[in-house]
């Protein structure tokens, strides 16, 4: 199995952090893994990226232009990255500030309003852990177990309280992400 | 017993390996995309692991001549840099190699010339392999293309830089440098005490005992026969290198038709177009020199016999290219296919580029 990700959406949003917990996660069940940021002038304001690779075998290019999954967090990424994903591939996103939906017929498309979750459970830092949730329901890849494990390894010891509610928005993504088209 | 799995970044993986193969000093100069290898080693505070030193110079050139001074004493160590930095440290470099001084020098290339850009390329190959400094020395090359590569070859450097006496150069870029894998970490080595450098490396400057002549580090020699000697004895370093630590790997060449040739990032693209061609029956494998100095030529020259074209595939205009039409000697068609200026080709262009170069032609 090979799974290739692009997370994209705006910097601040935690995209890269996702990326580094799922690629922890990867570890965790004795994948190989690879991280590939944007690391260029895009990412002092503006857009963020990340690459991620899980698979069971070595790792060709950790730089890709076309992808298995999309996760999609703002409008530039949709412009960007919706042509990218491979024919029967996924694309998900949060309908927040995405003006024009994906409108591929080739793909399988689900939504999650994370956003709005996040700001209504009062913890506006764990966006990203929802949306991480719903990727799971999606396509579960990972086990939820080795997601928490993940986690731990890829925060450090200090920020370790804050594990119980990323738990909590891991869980509330699983739940509250909704399908839009099965191919 | 199992290993520790981290997940890290090149530059990160390069820097805890410094601790762990037990390097007495760093001294180096913040530039992107290298940076973090300093910052690393800052926020570990390995003089209190290891009692290793960490020390931001004022500038590369100071750095260098740093490596110079603590090399001079038999100890282990390196600096980093990306491309304009690394240019600032060539004199220093030419020096050390005439002095016979070992250390370990990382280059996470970034696109030039000039200050260019801090995205990765791969084109300061001619620097690396062919000189950088003045004067008739050579560099050994290792290139990394994976993370853990970025780790294992900082012990694989100081292993050869004693060996040989002679700066190696640790030849990355800014997509490894900045992308994060699986790496295994090695149990922590100690440092050697002044006792064990002393009787290890008996050349070094540890203080004269009456029983010995002065130990003299220089590149200096007035004497023009005195110095042809050196030369001389430099050149047998050299050919003895090249007999001896040549290093590569061979990806589904077995039944290939065509060959790329490539190192580093443009390694771990290649492989991916591999697949590509491959889906289309076009049979095609992979030569990734590990060293680029010393070249593995001989390797090259017999897979001349079996492919009917070679593709060189690098992030710059055309650079090891020349070493392998070096190599090849007119046996097969050699072409070249690079992006420049910080863009990294995609693995679908390098298989497109395979077909358009040998099979529509």
């Amino acid at each position: 199995m090979t799974e290739e990700i692009i997370i994209a959406g705006f910097g601040g949003q935690g995209v890269l952090s996702m990326g580094k917990i799922l690629a922890y996660s990867g570890i965790m069940q004795d994948q190989e893994v690879s991280w590939m940021p944007s690391y260029g002038p895009e990412m002092r304001g503006g857009t963020a990226n990340v690459t991620v690779i899980l698979s069971d075998d070595r790792i060709s290019s950790p730089i890709l232009t076309q992808y298995d999954t999309a996760i999609i967090l703002n409008q530039q990424s949709m412009d960007k990255f919706e042509d990218m994903v491979k024919p029967g591939g996924l694309l998900l996103y949060d309908p927040n500030g995405i003006t024009q939906p994906p409108t591929r017929k080739d793909i399988n498309i689900w939504k999650i309003e994370a956003n709005k979750e996040a700001a209504k459970m009062g913890m506006r830092k764990i966006f990203n852990m929802i949306v991480l949730g719903g990727y799971l329901k999606a396509k579960p890849i990972v086990e939820f177990d080795n997601i928490i494990l993940g986690l731990k390894k890829s925060l450090p010891p200090r920020y370790h309280h804050m594990i119980p509610d990323n738990e909590k928005a891991v869980k509330r993504g699983l739940e509250i992400i909704e399908e839009v088209q099965k191919i | 017993m199992k290993k520790e799995l981290r997940l890290m970044k090149g530059n990160e993986a390069f820097a805890e390996a410094a601790i762990r193969v037990g390097v007495d000093g760093y001294f180096g100069y913040p530039i992107t995309p290298q940076s973090e290898v300093m910052e690393y080693l800052t926020a570990e505070k390995p003089h209190e692991r290891t009692g290793m030193v960490v020390l931001q110079a004022e500038s590369e050139v100071a750095a260098i001549n740093m490596l110079y001074g603590g090399a001079s004493c038999g100890k282990k160590v390196m600096t980093s840099s990306s491309s304009p930095g690394v240019s600032l440290m060539q004199e220093g470099i030419s020096y050390m190699a005439g002095a016979e001084l070992p250390c370990v020098l990382l280059n996470v290339v970034r696109g030039g010339p000039g200050l260019g850009t801090i995205q990765p390329a791969q084109s300061d190959y001619f620097q690396s392999t062919k000189g950088g400094g003045h004067g008739d020395y050579r560099l050994i090359v290792i290139a990394p293309s994976s993370v853990q590569e970025m780790y294992d070859f900082v012990e694989l450097g100081f292993k050869l830089a004693f060996k040989y006496r002679t700066p190696i150069m640790v030849q990355s870029d800014g997509a490894i440098g900045q992308m994060m894998e699986k790496v295994e970490i090695d149990e922590q080595q100690k440092r050697f005490s002044e006792a064990e450098i002393i009787k290890n490396y008996p050349w070094a400057t540890t203080g004269k005992t009456p029983d010995r002549e002065r130990n003299i580090i220089t590149s200096l020699d007035l004497d023009p026969a005195r110095h042809e000697k050196h030369n001389i004895e430099l050149q047998k370093k050299y050919r003895k290198i090249e007999e001896k630590e040549i290093q590569y790997e061979k990806v589904q060449c077995d039944d290939a038709e065509y060959l790329f040739v490539a190192y580093g990032t443009s390694a771990r693209l290649c492989l991916k177009s591999i697949q590509l061609c491959r889906e289309k029956g076009i049979k095609v494998g992979l030569l990734r020199p590990i060293t680029l100095w010393p070249f593995p030529k001989d390797i090259i020259y017999d897979m001349a016999d079996q492919v009917k074209g070679i593709l060189s595939v690098e992030m710059s205009a055309g650079q090891m290219v020349e070493d392998i039409l070096l190599s090849v000697k007119g046996k097969v068609p050699v072409e070249h296919f690079g992006r420049m200026g910080g863009i990294i080709p995609s693995p679908i262009e390098i298989a497109d580029m395979l077909e358009e170069k040998f099979i529509k032609g």
